[in-house]
């Protein structure tokens, strides 16, 4: 019970595999091996759509990628709702589910289409003519209010899901000597000679089987095979080679740099149960040595007036749905061509049985093999006549042909049909070719652009390169695979017969009608509703580039790119302007060459692997200690630790003071490090660095300040003197890579001459900082034996030792202005060494903290964060670390900046504190500060709050800020605008706790 | 995504490298002139050509090296490495434009 | 003829035959009062508000291809003020003032759809950052909120907050007045408004030279179409400004690279508002036309190809899906480049050259089309007058002398 218009036998179709599906609701029957469209025209169903602007009634244009017209959207349930595909490549499968769009309430009745009937008011451009209200209606009320969310709904093509989608999708980058873009008869001719050749051969195509017009061809006969059998050997003995790779359904969509090509391969959608654990798709990026680009032609539309009803389709479109799928596209056919190749499906309709009505040919003569066959078989010919118009609203009924004279039609007639099909010619697929920057050139006689020099290590072969006849093809698809790769392979002939050796110019542009041209419609971009006189209009208002048409008439825009319709639109402004095509330019071919879905370029980057993860090792006990966590770039880092029942303010408060009366524990392995060694190590960090390092101790560490070569502060952190020729660098957490980055490029392209290695250790050490008064007593017990007293070991010191006989540097360093060491160890052996702190702290009751009660404690300290208190505008004075500036070294990245005009003016900003006027209020982090306490809008702002923190230690709120000549307003009452009112605060030095420094040295 | 031949590893995808700016801008800290020492922070040529420009293999073996490219077709016409002349492009003998 | 809903429909009875040129396409006189290099937005809209404001009827703009086929016709077109530093803000707020009632003043529906922008945070570090520009907007009188997670999804329900992803969203930032508007119409709007008021558009007219007196001031420039002599010359080339500058042997601090963007096919309304997540690197809104259009990053290295890496596009793509879950299916119907020139501190250069009489506006990076009028309405009084309106005073080439930039990325700063 197939459908009533498939024939008893022939096409790829697998007729013992029938497939039910529904389309808007309705169940119709096809077979594996069908598209949705030659499904649904098996069944006589040409309505698949609706226009996008006028709402017209649409069927299907094209038999593959070219289809503007039958979008539909396919749901596969539970967030699988794939809006706007094509049905001339949606594969049938048993339960597919296919739905209509931009049609209310449905696609035979769909009240949209009340555009139609004020259509000439919604020519080209229309919109920028007017919702622009009157011009005393200040604002962009009327627009945005009214008339944009009323287009905004009327717009769109399908809907997109609301549900995030559930499949997944692969990627995979190859490297290949041949990568061949098309399976027709010059790709698999070349894929052939390549792959014999030895070379690593990719072969793709987008369709789900290869061979190319070869599927459509019932008469060549190559080598004594009929051409699909030929096709057929060919893939069979190319699978066979262990240096071939075959990729069907995968779309070269993108010509990028330096040959990297990319394809977009469709894994699953054809299956009717696929495995969900399979990809979907799959993004491949391929780096070819030699790219050989046959990609075909396209076959143009005619543009007559109404040429846009359902039934009338593209004569190639015909050709396959009768040969390919075994459908019959209609009972009565009109043919209108201005090429030979549409004899060629006159040919084979009527052969199948169709009456052929007329065959209307533009052309006052034509003397092709192709039309004297047609001529010998009895069909109707007109020459030197087009089509006029025509009729039918959901299917086309009938034309009106007219002899053509000069730009006008006579001799009239009216013909019944249920399908026209039409041929202008062929469009090379020059879109990759362009893609790569080769350059096109205009050639006259085939009215198309044909690929120039290639910018790439490409060439292209067959139809794209405007080579129709199959023998050609062949001979040089042979030739291209092994000359490529500059083998000394023979040329070889394919002994061909029965070719149809169909060139010609074709038409471009409009064809010549007996009506006004400014009131019929004449479809160019048929998705996008572009008319010929939308495109005259616009060559009337100013816009002559084709650039320009293009963006005022949309032609070309929609999600076909303009694959039927540029040469047309070009035809047309050619005519309009009366200047040469290509003088009004070719459009840009942009990726891709068909949509690719967002997934596929995403693959597996997603949820947990969108972006790695850093733990240290330390991140399992701190989560299962309460720890809530926050990201520091790829960093997980301990937040703060919640005990039951706690939020985070408690949990802080509760850290710090612990912290500051007993003991506390922080994870600081985050900290970036690097091994600074060699003869010059101290040499290097002094030119790095703005500190002296020549001095400094073995066994000594000194806080070290890195300034951009602006002048700026970039970074900071403990420096450690392992060895006369060796450093223990830290960084900050964000700061690693680019510190590291900023280092060796200094040393390998500034200071050469310098004896250094650098080498991160940033994954090497754990590091754990164990401070407060007893931190002492909770490390001394682990350290073997090492003298930990502050004699032996006072601030700013550290040893090298082991920890429970783990290697250990222990560094005595604060930054909670606490007695505190930190405690470096191997970072395999970072959580062992961590539990055992933790063991020991537990005998007094000691905490861990998280990076939040850091803050707070630092902050009490008044001692900087990178990147929080400075902000790439700081320099070390504005800092309050001129004490940092070794100021007799003759240089230093960023000490020549430091001299600068402007960061030597006056009333610069400088880092401060803020004690708040109320001690409960905590000021919000980026607040702004003013002299004004009632701002007018635009009060020029002193600086901004840069750290805010409740002390529970000090029982109030605390901030820093930095401020225009801060240091000098010491004691000044400023105020912090906020939206309920401006708060009042003292600019104070910024430290608040433990003025005098001594705990730090317990 | 260029292929871009680093000279100590061979050919490699960008992927790998680290764009460091343009090459050959000498670093003099003692120029008393603020307007030369500006010009040496930020003026650029950024040619509409050939630029010599610094890459970085930092997924390969680290180290800098100059490239030569045209950055109107992205074609690399020479890679040396740092310290190293600017290559005349007569003997790459490969066209700029 | 003036375009309303009447002329539309006078038009519609005489089947669109009477609508004129939108700009005269006149060929180059021998000499200009002024003449301005680059026929995008900015370009455009300097010639409109020289002629409008300024009286200057005897100017032109020229432009080696086609008017706005540079960045105006490739960006993303997002609309926002809310920038950090004073400087900043008085000059894209000018804009904003301006975009306001721009399509009336043109008399072209430029379509300024203020449907709000929206800046995720995906860390504490975003957080204090987007906040400091909250605080700092509101002193300044511009508008910018913070919002909570759920306020933002709120406001754009397709967004991702739950707090299980790799980057959870946890606040945000909306500028409401921030939004989006029609690029070409931008540039047309400006041509046909500025044409109409007597400036000369001369199109496919390629400076080739920059031409200087004895004095060495600016005499004229050699084009494509003939010789043009003028004491007053204007750089707004945005993607080509090192070029052009260098035929006046002025060296900038420029960089040029590629900058993508993407849209997918049309499907019906699914995104009220721009969202821009700068820590995951990815920016999306929706066009009326139904497409979701997309900013992706620049490549790494200086280009004049226009056009990028694969590895940008799939780089953004994967985080606009981490933002939009439900967009993975929709496929990517075009991808396409522009060239932007970036300079040190992300700000714009606008004012006086070191050749008299030559003009500089330029560097406006990755986000330039928001600035269009005010960018236009400040350059205009500064060729106009040949001194610097004061909101594009500090934005001075001397700048980069002095230290005192302008420093907007400086500001986005990085995690501690």
């Amino acid at each position: 019970m197939s459908g009533a218009l498939r024939l008893p036998r022939g096409g790829r179709i697998d007729r013992n595999q029938p497939v039910r599906f529904t389309f808007d609701g309705r169940g119709y029957d096809g077979f594996v091996g069908d598209t949705l469209a030659s499904a649904l025209l098996s069944h006589g169903v040409h309505l698949l759509g609706r226009s996008f602007k006028y709402h017209r009634p649409r069927g299907i244009l094209a038999a593959g990628a070219e289809e503007p017209n039958a979008l539909v959207t396919v749901d596969r349930g539970g967030g699988r709702w794939t809006p706007n595909l094509r049905a001339t490549q949606v594969e049938l499968y048993e339960g597919l589910v296919a739905k209509s769009q931009n049609r209310w309430p449905s696609l035979a009745f769909d009240v949209g289409a009340v555009n139609s009937l004020v259509s000439p008011m919604l020519g080209a451009g229309f919109y920028y003519k007017t919702f622009m209200g009157p011009r005393f209606v200040k604002g962009a009320k009327l627009w945005a209010d009214l008339f944009e969310p009323a287009i905004r709904r009327a717009a769109g093509l399908g809907e997109a899901s609301r549900d995030p989608d559930p499949d997944h999708y692969a990627t995979r980058f190859a490297h290949c000597e041949v990568l061949v873009v098309g399976s027709g008869p010059a790709g698999l001719a070349a894929a052939t000679s390549a792959a014999q050749s030895g070379a690593r051969v990719i072969l793709c195509d987008e369709n789900p089987v290869f061979g190319g017009s070869l599927a459509d061809d019932n008469h060549a006969v190559i080598d004594g095979m009929a051409a699909d059998a030929w096709a057929a050997a060919t893939i069979e003995a190319l699978a066979a080679r262990p240096n071939v790779t075959l990729l069907p359904r995968t779309q070269a969509f993108g010509y990028y740099n330096h040959n990297l090509i990319g394809l977009n391969q469709r894994l699953t959608d054809h299956l009717a149960q696929p495995d969900h654990r399979a990809p979907r798709e799959r993004l491949w990026q391929v780096r070819a040595k030699h790219v050989v680009l046959a990609t075909g032609a396209i076959e143009r539309p005619l543009v007559f007036p109404d040429n846009d009803r359902p039934g009338i389709m593209l004569a190639s479109a015909g050709r396959t749905f009768l040969n390919r799928f075994g459908v019959k596209p209609g009972t009565r056919v009109v043919v209108a061509t201005a090429h030979d190749s549409a004899y060629r499906a006159a040919l084979d309709l009527a052969a199948a049985g169709v009456q052929i009505v007329r065959i209307v040919d533009l052309r006052e003569s034509s003397e092709g093999a192709l039309s004297v066959a047609a001529e010998r078989a009895g069909l109707p010919i007109m020459r030197g006549a087009t089509i006029v118009g025509t009729s039918g609203t959901t299917r086309v009924r009938g034309v009106r042909i007219g002899r053509v004279s000069g730009r006008h039609v006579t001799d009239l007639e009216s013909l019944a049909c249920d399908l026209v099909l039409m041929c202008g010619g062929w469009t090379p697929s020059v879109h990759l070719f362009s893609q790569s920057r080769g350059k096109l050139a205009y050639d006259e006689g085939s009215n198309s652009f044909l690929p120039g020099t290639p910018a790439q290590d490409q060439v292209s072969i067959g139809a794209c390169a405007g080579t129709f006849g199959l023998a050609q093809i062949l001979r040089d698809g042979h030739r291209a695979g092994h000359a490529v790769i500059k083998m000394a392979v023979e040329d070889r002939d394919f002994a061909v017969v029965g070719d149809d050796e169909s060139t010609g110019a074709g038409f471009i542009g409009a064809t010549p009608h007996d009506r006004d041209p400014t009131q019929v419609k004449a479809f160019v971009d048929f998705q996008n509703d572009v008319t010929a006189k939308d495109i005259a209009l616009a060559t009337r208002e100013g816009f002559r580039s084709i650039e320009h048409i293009k963006r005022y008439t949309t032609t070309g825009m929609a999600t076909d790119q303009g694959k039927t319709s540029n040469m047309n639109a070009l035809g047309i402004a050619s005519a309009e302007l009366g200047r040469s095509v290509p003088s009004i330019g070719l459009t840009t071919f942009r990726q891709p060459y068909t949509p690719v879905t967002f997934g596929s370029f995403a693959g597996l980057s997603r949820d947990a692997l969108f972006d790695p993860v850093r733990e240290t090792a330390i991140h399992g006990w701190a989560a299962a200690h309460g720890a809530r966590f926050e990201d520091v770039g790829l960093w997980k880092r301990a937040w703060f630790f919640s005990r039951a029942g706690e939020d985070m303010h408690a949990a802080v408060n509760r850290e710090c003071q612990i912290t500051r009366e007993r003991a506390g524990l922080f994870d600081a392995s985050t900290l970036g490090k690097i091994e600074v060694v060699g003869p010059d190590a101290a040499e290097f960090l002094n030119r790095l660095y703005t500190n002296s390092w020549t001095k400094l101790g073995v066994g000594k560490c000194r806080y070290g300040l890195m300034l951009n070569e602006a002048g700026f502060i970039m970074d900071d952190g403990v420096v450690g003197r392992i060895a006369t020729d060796r450093f223990h660098v830290t960084t900050t957490t964000g700061g690693a890579p680019r510190v590291m980055a900023h280092m060796e490029d200094y040393l390998q392209t500034e200071f050469p001459d310098l004896k250094v290695w650098l080498t991160s250790t940033t994954e090497q050490w754990a590091v754990i900082a164990v401070q407060g008064p007893r931190a002492r007593e909770m490390l001394a017990p682990l350290v073997d034996g090492l003298d930990i007293s502050a004699e032996t070991m006072p601030h700013m010191s550290l040893q090298v030792g082991t920890f429970q006989g783990v290697p250990m540097r222990l560094f005595r360093v604060s930054f909670t202005g606490e007695l505190g060491f930190e405690v470096n160890v191997p970072a395999d052996y970072g959580r062992a060494a961590w539990e055992a702190l933790w063991a020991e702290g537990r005998k007094f009751d000691a905490v861990a903290y998280g990076t939040e009660a850091m803050h707070v404690m630092r902050a009490e300290k008044g001692y900087i964060i990178v990147g929080q208190d400075t902000d790439g505008t700081v320099t070390p004075d504005d800092a309050g670390m001129a004490w940092a500036v070794g100021k007799t070294k003759p240089d230093f990245v960023g000490k020549r900046s430091l001299g600068r005009p402007d960061l030597v003016a006056p009333n610069r900003k400088q880092i401060v504190g803020l004690m708040t006027d109320d001690p409960r209020t905590v000021l919000e982090e980026g607040a702004q500060i003013v002299g004004d306490p009632t701002p007018a809008r635009g009060t020029h702002a002193l600086g901004h709050v840069t750290s805010s923190y409740f002390s529970a230690v000090l029982g109030r709120s605390i901030a820093m800020a930095v401020v225009e000549g801060g240091r000098g307003r010491m004691g000044e009452t400023l105020y912090i605008p906020m939206p309920s009112g401006s708060i009042s605060a003292k600019i104070v030095k910024p430290v608040f706790y433990d003025l005098e420094g001594v705990r730090l040295n317990g | 995504m260029l292929l871009i031949p680093c000279p100590y590893c061979g050919p490699r995808s960008e992927l790998e490298f680290k764009h460091a700016g343009e090459a050959h801008i000498t670093r003099e800290p003692q120029v008393a002139d603020d307007q030369a020492w500006g010009e040496f922070l930020y003026t650029r040529t950024n040619p509409k050509g050939i630029i010599a420009e610094r890459w970085r293999h930092t997924s390969g073996c680290g180290r800098f090296f100059n490239c030569l490219r045209d950055t109107v077709s992205d074609n690399i016409l020479a890679t040396y490495k740092s310290g190293e002349p600017r290559p005349s492009l007569e003997t790459s003998g490969e066209p700029s434009r | 003829m003036r375009f309303s809903l009447l002329s539309l429909i006078r038009q519609s009875f005489a089947h669109n035959t009477g609508w004129p040129e939108q700009w005269r396409s006149p060929e180059p006189k021998p000499s200009y009062d002024a003449i301005i290099i680059g026929g995008g937005g900015h370009g455009l809209a300097t010639a409109y508000y020289m002629a409008a404001e300024h009286g200057m009827r005897n100017i032109a703009v020229v432009e080696k291809g086609w008017i706005g086929g540079g960045n105006t016709g490739r960006n993303t077109t997002i609309i926002r003020s809310n920038y950090l530093w004073e400087e900043s803000e008085a000059l894209y707020g000018h804009a904003m003032t301006l975009w306001q009632d721009l399509s009336q003043v043109l008399n072209y529906n430029v379509m300024y759809s203020p449907r709000g922008v929206m800046m995720l945070a995906h860390n504490i570090h975003d957080v204090q950052v987007f906040k400091r520009h909250v605080h700092a907007n509101r002193l300044a009188g511009t508008d910018n909120e913070w919002l909570t997670p759920e306020q933002a999804k709120a406001f754009c329900p397709i967004l991702n907050i739950s707090k299980d992803i790799r980057y959870p969203v946890i606040g945000a930032s909306l500028q409401r007045r921030g939004g989006t508007a029609r690029h070409d119409a931008v540039a047309w709007g400006y041509a046909r408004a500025a044409s109409a008021l007597g400036v000369d558009i001369l199109q496919n007219c390629e400076v080739t030279a920059i031409t200087r007196d004895a004095s060495g001031a600016v005499a004229g420039i050699e084009t494509t179409r003939g010789t043009i002599a003028t004491k007053r010359i204007g750089v707004v080339a945005a993607g080509n400004t090192s070029h052009v500058m260098s035929m006046a042997g002025v060296r900038l601090p420029l960089e040029s690279y590629p900058l993508q963007a993407l849209v997918s096919e049309p499907v019906k309304p699914v995104m009220p508002c721009v969202v821009m997540s700068n820590t995951i690197h990815a920016y999306m809104s929706q066009s009326d036309k139904g497409e979701l259009v997309i900013g992706a990053g620049t490549d790494a290295y200086i280009s004049y190809s226009q056009t990028g890496g694969l590895h940008i596009a799939t780089h953004t793509l994967d985080a606009i899906c981490e933002m939009f879950p439900n967009v993975r299916r929709l496929r990517m119907l075009r991808n396409w480049g522009g060239i932007v020139d970036v300079t040190p501190d992300r700000s714009p250069i606008i004012g006086k050259t070191p050749v008299p009489g030559l003009f500089l506006n330029c560097g406006w990076g990755t986000g330039g089309f928001k600035a269009t009028p005010g960018s236009g309405h400040v350059f205009a009084h500064q060729v106009a007058t040949g001194e610097p309106h004061p909101i594009n005073a500090p934005f001075s080439l001397d700048r980069f002398r002095t230290g005192r930039l302008i420093d907007e990325a400086a500001a986005a700063a990085v995690a501690h």
